[in-house]
């Protein structure tokens, strides 16, 4: 009783920390429409920032709970509402979410740059020194005591915020309808802004006081944020009293599973990912929506001409053989995962893009791809590949199941939950048998992954693994392109445009998720299979949802309907390791690069693509330029495999070549800019035009 | 027997009756109106037919079969196909493929491309079968998705004020459409505001106020039914 007991209090104290972080959420989400997946990554920073001053430079804590609370969180609360929110305001959904997803990668980024995570940061709990004392049977330490206090004061204030006070009352009045709250005299921006700060200050409270009872490690202190993200889902996101509620499940399950779990090598991870396993019930749990009309916000996808698709694919082939045959062993083994990541990125075209289902779990998907050719392939024969990827799609299948219900945030978060659960617990189990077939993971630590054999020819090399995941990429993006302009393409674009219109003509939702689900984890687990080769060994921290973000993040900044996006999308993500050469501190500065350009979504919400397409389309159609560059670049290959130019030369010799035959062609193509002709000359040095009267008439009328 | 039997359907909003025990039959071979002055129920009811909301009581019966628990896709394969008083078009899609996801959705999915085609032809949309859908001015959008609803060969087909945005001579051609529908032997359930349209083309016509059936009958009786005249068309 007297264990039972103090697990208890553990598990108030816990939920109490979940309940605080969690009804900052809610107070951003049902004021702002935002569902700030970085919510947790603000309240690691705070928990760092703390370390800093209290521990790092030894101000007292006073001093460093003020400046962290009532300077730093507030201020970074606006700056996110001001720099990154509101440019995405008149935009959809999935944007907003996006913009968050990206502010989370980018904190994680920038802590691990600023704190090095090597180094261990311990952080004493709040009063230390004194006694625990005791209610009962059971002890309490003082920072119990202290969470509980806080989590009951910061109840009594949100309440005594949203009814007794004009702010509070503009706040909900904005959650019901922003434009109609605007007429009545309340401020919707304010009450924004307002929501902002006051969420960050409550994710703050939270990282400091939870920090000193966990590693204080940037991705681990971000996603025990998952908790507090079920805490607000119990409250369907909207209701405060059922958040608290739902943060004393959560604390207490967490808190009894410590206790009470039996102790075996299959069960500890379950512990792990209890919250996002009860997460992703919560979602299951909620009101089955009704299905959804027509979204007027989205991205267009132009369906891919055959001939270029064509083009396009040999162009990927072409450019892996001349990495494969420029770059040396080392350097193929960076490079050469352009293509495979890749791929991973292209099965974002038809789930996001076509039917317009977000989800944050396709690494995890790749590394079930991964993990099957580790085991399967070790003879290296292909059929382990199509293994792999039907075992990859069986799983993206199974998720679909759950997406029928989900839609939008619910269904990013419940993906998120799901990479968690896998990461967490799935693929830190031991080998296990199911029905006498045994199945083995990670087995606990890496895979050893073995090169493919193609016809009785061993493809070993880095620069042979390289050439063939360009052709796979090749071909799935050709594959990808059939897919737009088949009958299920357009049923998955039907399907986004309008739930309610696709299923009143017959269409069954169900089937057509589960099938775009499994084909994207299929394309996924291909991706991961082939990138495994590449890296000979695998672990599954490398396909955790914190490593599967940056990836997302550069697919939507390619634009998620472009089927040119997977070699785009692996050329953004691995190709600026490029500066590491140059300078090894710019390391961090990559890994921050796909957020900071998530974060400029609001620009480009078309995405990079087809702007790029658009700039160098004429170069080619040039008659004259495209074979001058063409023919330049296999000249200066020659001269690269014959030594007589270095790699640098033949880079920058290429994009400085490139650019400027595509400034030719544009000044080529563009339309003959007439000559201004002076007004008394208009039929008489021109043809005389329609519209010239009505021109004439109206400069008479107006001088 | 009537194609549709709607009986005693009732929504309830919280507190309110959006529909109050509703009752409501088409046939074959005959144009129905559903009119009714704005917020009297007709979406709804159109909505709890093709099963996109499910009535607090009630029963809905096509071709003599009670569909009431069946979702909207199931309905769609016994035959009923809709249009949308919101525009509910696949607006990334162009038009020809508008009506290619139905064709291929419907019976005659192995011969979609003719399908559609004809039906293009058949509703002046050939011009502009390659363009995109969110491009569309509302007349011409609303005339896609009555074309997008006939692809799947609908038995009965509801249409929710399908003619807003047509002028004079494209309403008296869209007239012309709903008959030869109706003579082909299809149950047409027309939501209109137009009331030239509505008494020109009906057969028989529902007055919906305040979610009730309020009178039924052939358009002369409801021109001068004096509760309906109170009740909407005093409003006009």
């Amino acid at each position: 009783m007297e264990q039972f007991l103090t697990f208890g209090i553990v598990g108030l104290s816990t939920a109490a920390i979940y309940a605080v972080i969690g009804s900052g959420l809610v107070l951003t989400y049902v004021t702002t429409g935002v569902f700030n997946f970085a919510h947790g990554a603000a309240g690691m920073l705070a928990a760092f920032c703390y370390w800093q001053f209290t521990v790092g430079w030894g101000w007292p804590v006073p001093v460093a709970l003020a400046v962290v609370l009532l300077v730093l969180a507030p201020g970074f609360g606006l700056a996110v509402e001001r720099v990154l929110m509101r440019p995405v305001q008149h935009l959809g959904e999935a944007e907003r979410l996006v913009m968050t997803v990206a502010l989370l990668s980018g904190a994680i980024a920038g802590a691990r740059w600023i704190w090095d995570p090597n180094v261990p940061r311990p952080l004493r709990v709040f009063f230390a020194d004194r006694e625990p004392f005791h209610i009962g049977p059971a002890t309490v330490t003082w920072h119990q005591a202290l969470t509980m206090t806080v989590a009951v004061a910061v109840a009594a204030g949100l309440w005594f915020l949203l009814n007794r006070t004009r702010t509070g009352t503009e706040m909900r009045a904005t959650v019901d309808d922003r434009s109609l709250a605007r007429l009545t005299g309340a401020d919707p921006l304010r009450a924004g802004r307002v929501a902002w700060i006051l969420g960050t200050q409550l994710a703050a409270v939270g990282g400091i006081l939870i920090a000193p009872t966990v590693a204080l490690d940037a991705s681990q202190l971000s996603l025990l944020i998952v908790s507090a993200y079920t805490a607000a889902v119990f409250g369907r996101l909207r209701s405060l009293p059922l958040t608290f509620l739902g943060a004393v499940v959560v604390g207490c399950l967490e808190s009894y599973l410590t206790g009470y779990l039996p102790q075996n090598d299959y069960l500890p991870g379950l512990r792990l990912a209890a919250p996002a396993l009860l997460l992703f019930l919560a979602l299951l749990l909620f009101r089955h929506p009704r299905l959804r009309g027509r979204d007027r916000r989205l991205v267009q996808v132009p369906a891919p001409p055959l001939r270029g698709t064509l083009v396009f694919a040999a162009s990927t082939v072409a450019f892996a053989v001349v990495l494969a045959t420029v770059l040396g062993e080392a350097d193929l083994v960076t490079y050469g995962t352009i293509f495979p990541l890749g791929i991973v990125a292209l099965s974002y075209i038809p789930l996001a893009g076509y039917a317009g289902q977000i989800s944050l779990c396709q690494l995890s998907m790749a590394g079930i791809g991964a993990v099957v050719w580790g085991h399967l392939g070790s003879h290296g024969g292909l059929w382990a590949l199509a293994a792999a990827i039907a075992v990859s799609a069986a799983a993206g299948a199974l998720i679909a199941v759950p997406a029928l219900r989900f839609s939008g945030v619910y269904l990013a978060l419940g993906t998120a939950a799901f990479a968690v659960v896998l990461d967490r617990w799935i693929f830190t189990l031991p080998s296990f048998e199911v029905l006498g077939v045994r199945i083995a993971l990670f087995d606990q630590g890496s895979v050893e992954m073995a090169a493919p054999n193609l016809f009785g020819l061993r493809l070993d090399s880095a620069a042979e693994l390289t050439v063939l995941a360009a052709v796979f990429l090749g071909l799935a993006s050709l594959g990808v392109a059939w897919l737009r302009r088949s009958g299920f393409g357009r049923r998955l674009i039907a399907l986004r445009d309008s739930e309610a219109a696709y299923a009143t003509l017959g269409g069954n939702l169900l089937v057509a998720k589960v099938l775009v689900f499994a084909l994207s984890a299929g394309i996924a687990g291909l991706g991961g299979a082939l990138w495994g080769m590449q890296q000979r060994s695998i672990t599954a921290e490398q396909f955790n949802l914190i490593a599967g973000l940056p990836i997302f993040l550069v697919a939507v900044i390619g634009g998620l309907g472009a089927v040119g996006n997977g070699l785009f999308a692996g050329t953004a993500f691995v190709g600026p390791n490029i500066l590491i050469g140059l300078a090894s501190w710019t390391q961090n500065i990559i890994s921050l690069l796909p957020a900071l350009a998530g974060m400029g979504l609001g620009h480009s919400p078309e995405g990079i693509i087809s702007r790029f397409r658009r700039e160098w389309e004429p170069l080619g159609r040039d008659r004259i330029a495209l074979p001058a560059l063409l023919g330049a670049l296999t000249l200066g290959w020659v001269l690269r495999l014959t030594d007589v130019i270095n790699g640098w030369t033949l880079l920058l010799g290429s994009l400085v070549l490139a650019y400027a035959l595509r400034g030719y062609a544009s000044a080529r193509q563009a339309p003959q800019a007439e000559p201004d002709v002076p007004v008394e000359w208009w039929g008489v040095r021109r043809p005389w035009r329609p519209q010239d009267g009505e021109v004439l008439a109206r400069g008479t009328a107006g001088s | 027997m009537a194609l549709l039997e709607v009986s005693g359907v009732t929504v309830a909003f919280g507190g309110n009756r959006a529909l109050d025990g509703v009752g409501l039959n088409a046939e074959r071979g005959r144009v129905t109106g559903l009119i009714g002055p704005n917020g009297a129920g007709k979406s709804t009811l159109f909505d709890v037919v093709s099963g996109l909301r499910r009535p607090s009581a009630g029963r809905v019966l096509l071709d003599g079969r009670d569909v009431t628990r069946f979702g909207p896709a199931r309905r769609s394969r016994h035959g009923l196909a809709r249009t949308f008083q919101r525009l509910e078009l696949f607006g990334r899609l162009s038009v020809r493929d508008n009506l290619l996801v139905a064709a291929e959705l419907g019976p005659e999915r192995r011969r979609a491309s003719p399908t559609v085609d004809g039906i293009l032809e058949q509703l002046g949309l050939t011009g502009i079968a390659d363009a995109s859908a969110d491009t569309l001015p509302t007349g011409v959008a609303r005339l896609v998705e009555v074309g997008r609803a006939l692809a799947v060969r609908p038995g009965l087909l509801l249409l929710d004020e399908p003619a807003a945005g047509q002028d004079g001579e494209e309403t008296e051609r869209f007239a012309a459409l709903l008959r030869s529908l109706a003579d082909d032997g299809t149950a047409v359930v027309l939501v209109e505001h137009d009331m030239g349209l509505v008494m020109a083309v009906c057969d028989e016509v529902y007055v919906l106020d305040l979610g009730k059936v309020i009178a039924v009958g052939p358009p002369a009786v409801i021109r001068a039914d004096e509760t309906v005249l109170a009740a909407y068309l005093g409003d006009a």
